[in-house]
């Protein structure tokens, strides 16, 4: 079957090696835009630094607050500003948001569609030697079964960037996933972005890779190896929005090559796997196979080597699409 | 506003708990011992204290009334519907589906509820946020936080009073229903808060301490709270769970029942022979 899908711009090839920082991009973008919208308030649980809010905290003096350790009175208070007509971001490591305050963000935001932002970065494995009780593996499970929650996951900076603007644009509570580590910058300023609509990175036939976040380097890595050693012809796409699901995209990238693989860094078990499980199953079910974290907890390490301890790399998608293809071919 | 006598005040509190009563027992299931207990704090709120209109409830130079322990709603939706944000008879849909008056407070559901509730110990920040809100915006709004004293056995209301105090937020009245009890049982047996007084004014609140039964006290808190250009306020109000009906008084079984038609006939003929005169509850 021909495939028809448009393809996004961006900037990758074999000898890729330029990195960016999704927080770094998000630190820098929600300063810009309070620039120029003086309803931003800065929240911060005592992570100002790491999360890159730094520079906000700096400029915008009156309008950001040190919440200290307590995520929890973080997201009432942010309710409440939202409440009062402001536009609030809070910002922590995703474990903690929306780990530590989960049922503050369903009560006091999700249930009542508060206008509020929430900006984790150090999501998965590659927040490295803290360890496991630092490596959010479950926060897109955590933040997708919300109703009214829309859900982010950038792959690279320059999209961390635009998907800032574009949350603060959007009337309604966001969940914006960050990463500590720099990664392979993939898209360029002319890559488009626009909430729920994922992207076609690599245009192939024989199966779909979906990924999100950082991990999409790995990705398109596996989608040349497969083509230039194996020739098979992957299709890569970035599923930046988790909630709303491109279901468009998804059922057509289902039709077009009649298996699947998906890729990230989170558990398996109710990730972004299952998310397109949920929507194939109902519409157009094909073979699906999924790269992720086996139901287990991290460790500590450097990012690079849990990542490839965990078998979230090149050799683990390969192993993934083969296996796929070979029941789409039985079936 | 026309300025009301206390002795209207009461009669208001009054006709109020008549119609908590009438509104649990016609939805079959509710809280029936802290809204009655709150019944005269939120009579001297809606008919004396608070800077609102019931005909514009977005004015935005009005107080806010944050209830943070939202099970009392009760009280709430009654205060409201007496205060003209919407009809009496609407009371009777409370609980029912398809409801403008959900069983815990929902954000916008019906005119004047400022917040979602329910799930304890998120109001007062809740409180806090449009406390910094409005000092952001320039207004000196007072808001109103109502909390039980149950909910501060959860920490996230420590985390809102070290946050309050950290930014001085001296438009911000936490008023308490200091009633003692709590589903399993009183509060000062399970897990006691002793001195509440003086472990929030540790957290460097200044804290009041009245009959919350006594509307010239109630008043006279909350203009002394307004009047504290320095911080916070808390005031803890005594309450009898259950005031008003003699077989409901201080009785933890009544937190989370609703009377039953014999016993709503029983409590409404009570209340009416009061002839408003509620007996202020002797601080000990």
């Amino acid at each position: 079957m021909i495939n028809t899908t448009k393809i996004e711009k961006i900037n990758f090839s074999p000898t890729a090696s330029t990195l960016d920082s999704t927080r770094e991009e998000f630190g820098k973008a929600i300063a810009q835009i309070a620039q120029s919208n003086d309803q931003i308030i800065g929240l911060s649980a005592d992570l100002t630094e790491s999360t890159k809010m730094s520079l906000f905290a700096q400029k915008f003096k009156n309008r950001f607050f040190h919440l200290g350790v307590a995520e929890q009175n973080m997201i009432g208070v942010a309710a409440g500003l939202a409440l009062g007509g402001k536009i609030p971001v809070c910002t922590s490591y995703a474990i903690f948001q929306p780990g530590r305050c989960w049922e503050q963000i369903r009560q006091s935001i999700c249930y009542s569609n508060l206008n509020v932002k929430m900006v984790s970065t150090h999501a998965g494995l590659s927040v490295g030697p803290d360890g496991a009780s630092h490596q959010a593996l479950e926060d897109l499970a955590l933040t997708r079964v919300l109703p009214n929650l829309t859900v982010i996951s950038p792959c690279d900076g320059n999209q961390a960037r635009k998907a800032t603007f574009a949350m603060i644009e959007h009337q309604g509570p966001v969940y914006l996933r960050l990463t500590r580590e720099p990664a392979l910058s993939v898209t360029t300023s002319e890559t488009s972005f626009e909430i729920g609509k994922g992207q076609v990175f690599r245009v192939g036939s024989d199966v779909t890779i979906i990924s999100h976040g950082t991990m999409i380097g790995t990705a398109l890595q596996a989608a040349l190896i497969l083509e230039e050693q194996m020739n098979i012809s992957a299709q890569v796409i970035n599923l930046h929005t988790i909630k709303p699901i491109d279901q468009e995209l998804l059922v057509q990238a289902a039709k077009t090559t009649q298996a699947i693989v998906t890729l990230e860094e989170h558990q398996i078990m109710a990730g972004v796997g299952s998310a397109v499980a949920e929507c194939l199953a109902t519409n157009y079910p094909v073979p699906i196979e999924m790269v992720g974290m086996k139901d287990q907890f991290g460790q500590s390490g450097k990012a690079h080597e849990l990542i490839d301890y965990y078998g979230l790399t090149v050799e683990g998608v390969i192993k993934a699409v083969k296996k796929v293809i070979k029941r789409k071919n039985h079936s | 506003m026309e300025v009301k006598s206390v002795e209207e005040l009461y009669q208001i509190s009054n006709h109020l708990r008549q119609l908590v009563i009438t509104m649990l027992e016609n939805a079959g299931s509710g809280h029936s011992a802290g809204s009655l207990g709150m019944a005269d704090v939120f009579t001297a709120l809606y008919f004396n204290i608070l800077k609102h209109n019931p005909k514009k409830p977005h004015w935005k130079d009005r107080d806010r009334v944050i209830l943070s322990n939202g099970h009392i709603c009760p009280i709430l939706y009654a205060s409201l519907a007496h205060s003209g944000y919407f009809e009496e008879k609407e009371l009777l849909t409370f609980r029912k589906i398809n409801s403008r008056l959900q069983g815990h407070p929902h954000y916008q559901s019906v005119p004047g509820v400022e917040n979602t509730s329910g799930s304890l110990g998120q109001g007062l920040s809740q409180a806090i946020g449009i406390a910094l809100s409005l000092r952001l915006n320039g207004k000196n709004n007072q808001v109103y936080a109502l909390l039980s004293d149950g909910e501060h056995q959860e920490g996230q209301t420590w985390e809102g009073y070290l946050f309050a105090n950290a930014q001085k937020l001296a438009n911000l009245t936490v008023l308490i229903d200091r009633n003692n009890i709590q589903i399993d049982g009183l509060v000062e047996n399970l897990v006691p808060l002793n001195d509440l007084k003086r472990k929030i004014a540790e957290f460097g609140w200044q804290v009041l301490e009245i009959d919350g039964h006594n509307m010239e006290q109630i008043i006279a808190a909350c203009q002394q709270a307004e009047s504290n250009q320095v911080g916070p306020t808390a005031i803890i109000c005594q309450t009898i769970p259950g005031k008003g009906v003699d077989f409901m008084e201080s009785l933890p079984a009544w937190h989370g029942k609703p009377p039953d038609e014999k016993q709503a006939q029983l409590a409404l003929k009570q209340l009416r022979s009061l002839n408003n005169k509620i007996t202020c509850h002797q601080l000990s």
